[in-house]
């Protein structure tokens, strides 16, 4: 669904891709691993063509998404830190991008929004916000469009354990439906029962792209956050 | 009582011997030049209503000649309609119409030649080449006269009034409009110009050279092309006039030059490109004017001399005075001027500071016209604000020592 | 793009500084009209306003407006929308809610104190300079991410417009006093939008004779039709040059 080639990106001197290639295929839940500043959130956002990569190419259904803008109507999109318009409401946020994404899409999945309880503050501003609201704000957004490809940037960072649980279910509930979902989290655990797969970088260069079963297998631990930590300390420093 | 019997007496015996001559399509004289010669000395010849094409008419007796309801005199465009060579003749209440034209000489409606008191009153002159032309006379009175011309250019167009070499006239009342100049005087002295209105005409409103010792008071000079231009006289009054709406690239309220020895007062320059322009004049008097909303009140040359200022409003100029070159032989005090920012701490009604007329950027646009596209630009102000506190371009010199913090009332 | 549009306007008007800037350009154009004795030099004064006033604010709050709206434009840039799009929409937004300002602002109080040729082009101008600035504003944000050396920057290019580029001319007219320069003069005020709206502005004033003085060539060129549409055509050019560049520059832009 997703194939990147040789994708480089650099800022300034920092090269944040490093001639990454990638390949993520439908019904994949892939988690999106490694340190902080390894590159993730600029693949991310590469595939989202917000970043221009320098060299390389991204394909989307065997498009170049170069310049291209009609294949983000199959994305639903959660930034790390989503960032809203001050002044507007949470049902102005919600209307505008109803309003926004008009092309296709007629059914909204509202199943969120209703779990998060968000729809009893509709007329909050969004500054007046915490940072977690902000975040289901952001969750209830990506699958608001009932796209073919989500990708979560640290989904769960910021929501309470109940929240959390509930957003997963929903994640794993459109894993099911054949839907290609693209995970990046620090928090490991919280990983186990998602995803099928790791693609794990460090800095800025891919380390490895595998299926979580033959990972495990690999390194004989039945724990995600176990099998990467015994990878990780096999690796020369 | 006994001298002025006599006198009634002698008016009578005077008026019993005159006579009336009628002239008219329905009378026994039909043609006014038939009139002319039948009459004598003091006799009238009174003209009926109607058409006359005589070509030209010649006057040359002491007799008036009067229409009644405006006799139409058609010149055809060929002829010069009345010519005069006497004295004591008058000429009144006629309507002279399309005089001719000639490159070679000076063609107009009532042309006045080598004459002594000479009267044009109450007539109306239209679409004529010259209008009153006066040449070689005196003690000439034209009067109340209408006087239109619908010139195009300046070389085909003819004056309104057209004196030459003559000597205390009194043109007095007179409305002109459409001619090359208005007025036109050239070697002609001692005479009085007194409340006419002369606009709209295709260069000056008034045009005059070598006519010393005349007097100007209370006219109009509006709308011309170019104003008014004065030149080579001295000994010139000037009271109460209006010079108003003299817009244009070369347009001055009134030019003057080599002007000496003059007085000008009471007089209003509103709305002119330049209110006054002043080259190569000495000793001119000008207190008691106003200047409003020109472009530039007063353009001095540094060629002027001796002439004072005082008493007179600035007010709403663009630029209050424009001069070239930095020496100063002219005085400026005692004035008000609108844009004077200073203070009257010993409330003597004059400002305890000294005021700059001369803004720096009029100095510029002098030396550097293509400066003229900064008009108004932040840039300029700038300068301005900053020469008013530190002179450095402007003449020092030219200031008002005794700026008035009101405005005269005149 | 127009549904964005209506959310970037609803966003400005909202935003109470417009709503200021409006009111202020009205109690200004009121107090000048009732104040002055005559209704041209009311317009006069209010000519300094629309040739410094109005370029400064309409470039600062665009700038801030634009940095502001970072988290705006990220959110959409993520969406399945055209960058153009949301380039100019953003830029259509500033341009209509700042235009509306200025004409309810100034534009209504000279259409009811000076309704004339004078009148009509003053508005004409202040529309022309507000759409211009908020241009030169993108340009400027766009060249730089950092808020405050952005508006440092749109800061120095305003001051460039109204001051230091007339003090350059001014320069150039010193040095080089001895040569004709009227013709050169023409061709440097299509350099400054400033300028350009000063000198027609100027020549729809009675005032305008005083251009012709020393000089014909000012009013012959800027006052017949073509020089009028010559003008219109170099504001146009100077609301598509920077907004062009800036679109160039946002549609490389990393976010």
């Amino acid at each position: 669904m997703i194939i990147g080639k040789n994708i480089t990106k650099k800022f300034g001197k920092f090269k944040a891709l490093d001639n990454v290639s990638v390949k993520f295929d439908k019904g994949e839940c892939i988690a999106l691993l490694g340190p902080n500043g390894s590159g993730k959130t600029t693949l991310i956002k590469s595939i989202l063509g917000m970043v221009v990569p320098d060299s390389g190419t991204i394909h989307f259904d065997e498009q170049d998404i170069l310049h291209q803008w009609l294949y983000r109507n199959q994305i639903g999109y959660m930034p790390q830190i989503g960032r809203y318009p001050e002044n507007m409401t949470i049902a102005q946020v919600m209307d505008m991008m109803k309003d926004i994404r008009t092309t296709g899409h007629v059914k909204f999945d509202e199943e969120l929004v209703k779990s998060f309880g968000l729809d009893k503050i509709l007329d909050k501003r969004m500054r007046t916000l915490s940072g977690g609201t902000t975040q289901k704000v952001s969750a209830s957004l990506a699958f608001l469009f009932n796209p073919d490809v989500f990708i979560l940037d640290e989904p769960t960072a910021g929501l309470d354990p109940l929240s959390s649980e509930l957003l997963k279910q929903k994640i794993i509930k459109e894993k099911q439906k054949g839907k290609l979902v693209l995970i990046t989290s620090h928090i490991l655990s919280e990983l186990d029962d998602l995803i099928t797969e790791v693609f794990y970088m460090q800095e800025g260069q891919l380390l490895f792209h595998k299926k979580l079963t033959a990972l495990k297998e690999e390194t004989g631990e039945s724990k995600l956050s176990k099998a990467i930590a015994k990878i990780m300390s096999g690796q020369p420093a | 009582m006994k001298t002025a019997c006599i006198i009634l007496l002698i008016f009578t015996v005077k008026l019993a011997e005159s006579k009336t001559i009628l002239v008219g399509k329905s009378r026994t004289v039909k043609t006014i030049q038939k009139g002319i010669d039948l009459a004598k000395s003091g006799d009238t010849v009174l003209v009926d209503a109607g058409t006359y094409k005589e070509r030209n008419i010649l006057l040359q007796k002491s007799i008036v000649l009067k229409g009644v309801d405006f006799p139409v005199l058609d010149g055809e465009n060929k002829y010069e309609i009345i010519s005069v060579k006497t004295r004591n003749a008058s000429i009144q209440g006629f309507r002279l119409q399309h005089s001719g034209r000639s490159e070679m000489r000076d063609i107009g409606a009532i042309n006045i030649y080598d004459s002594y008191k000479v009267t044009a009153i109450n007539n109306i002159l239209d679409d004529t080449n010259f209008g009153v032309y006066i040449q070689n006379s005196k003690n000439c009175t034209i009067k109340n006269n209408f006087i239109t011309a619908y010139g195009k250019n300046e070389v085909q167009s003819g004056n309104g009034i057209n004196a030459w070499r003559c000597d205390s006239l009194l043109i007095i009342g007179n409305t002109i409009k459409g001619h090359r100049d208005g007025i036109y005087f050239e070697f002609v002295t001692e005479s009085l110009v007194w409340g006419n209105i002369s606009t709209k005409n295709i260069r000056y409103g008034i045009h005059f050279m070598f006519s010393h010792h005349d007097t100007y008071i209370g006219n109009v000079f509006e709308d011309n092309e170019s104003g008014v231009a004065v030149m080579y006289t001295n000994h010139i009054q000037m009271y109460n006039n209006h010079f108003l709406n003299n817009w244009g690239a070369a347009a001055y309220g009134i030019l003057l030059k080599d002007i000496t020895d003059s007085d000008i007062s009471g007089n209003h320059f509103t709305k002119n490109t330049v209110g006054i322009h002043m080259e190569g004049c000495s000793r001119i008097n000008l207190h008691s004017n106003s200047f409003y909303d020109n472009g530039w009140a007063v353009k001095i040359q540094a060629s002027c001399d001796n002439n004072d200022f005082r008493h007179n409003n600035f007010s709403n100029n663009t630029f209050d005075i424009g001069t070239n070159g930095s020496l100063v032989l002219n005085t400026f005090n005692g004035n008000y001027w609108d844009k004077y920012e200073g203070y009257d701490l010993n409330r003597d009604k004059t400002g305890d500071v000294a005021y700059h007329p001369v803004s720096m950027y009029s100095m510029i646009i002098d030396s550097n016209p293509a400066a003229l596209m900064l008009f108004r630009s932040l840039i300029v102000s700038l300068l301005d604000k900053s020469e008013k506190v530190l002179p450095g371009v402007t003449p020092e010199e030219l200031k008002d020592k005794i700026p008035l913090m009101k405005s005269l009332p005149l | 793009m127009k549904n964005i549009l209506k959310y970037v306007i609803v966003d400005i008007v909202q935003n109470k500084i417009v709503l200021v800037y409006t009111f202020l350009l009205l109690l200004i154009s009121l107090s000048v009209f009732n104040l002055e004795s005559n209704s041209a030099k009311g317009l006069l004064s209010l000519l300094n306003i629309i040739l410094i006033i109005v370029p400064l604010i309409c470039i600062i709050f665009s700038t801030i407006y634009i940095y502001n709206s970072s988290e705006f434009i990220e959110l959409l840039v993520s969406q399945p929308i055209k960058r153009k799009a949301i380039w100019l929409s953003i830029f259509w937004g500033l341009a209509a809610s700042l235009s509306l300002a200025f004409f309810i602002g100034a534009g209504i109080p000279i259409l009811l104190y000076h309704a004339d040729a004078t009148g009509f082009m003053m508005i004409a101008m202040g529309l022309f300079l507000t759409i211009v600035f908020v241009s030169i504003a993108m340009l400027a944000a766009g060249l730089t991410r950092d808020k405050a050396k952005g508006i440092g920057l749109s800061i120095l290019l305003w001051l460039f417009f109204s001051l230091i580029f007339d003090a350059i001319v001014l320069f150039l007219l010193f040095q080089f006093q001895d040569y004709p320069l009227e013709r050169i003069m023409v061709f440097l005020s299509f350099l400054n939008p400033i300028d350009l709206s000063r000198i027609q502005i100027l020549l729809q004033m009675d005032i305008s004779a005083l251009m012709g003085y020393t000089g014909a060539v000012f009013r012959e060129f800027f006052g017949n039709s073509l020089g009028i549409s010559l003008s219109f055509a170099g504001l146009i050019i100077w609301i598509l040059i920077p907004l062009i560049f800036s679109l160039k520059k946002f549609k490389a832009k990393d976010l």
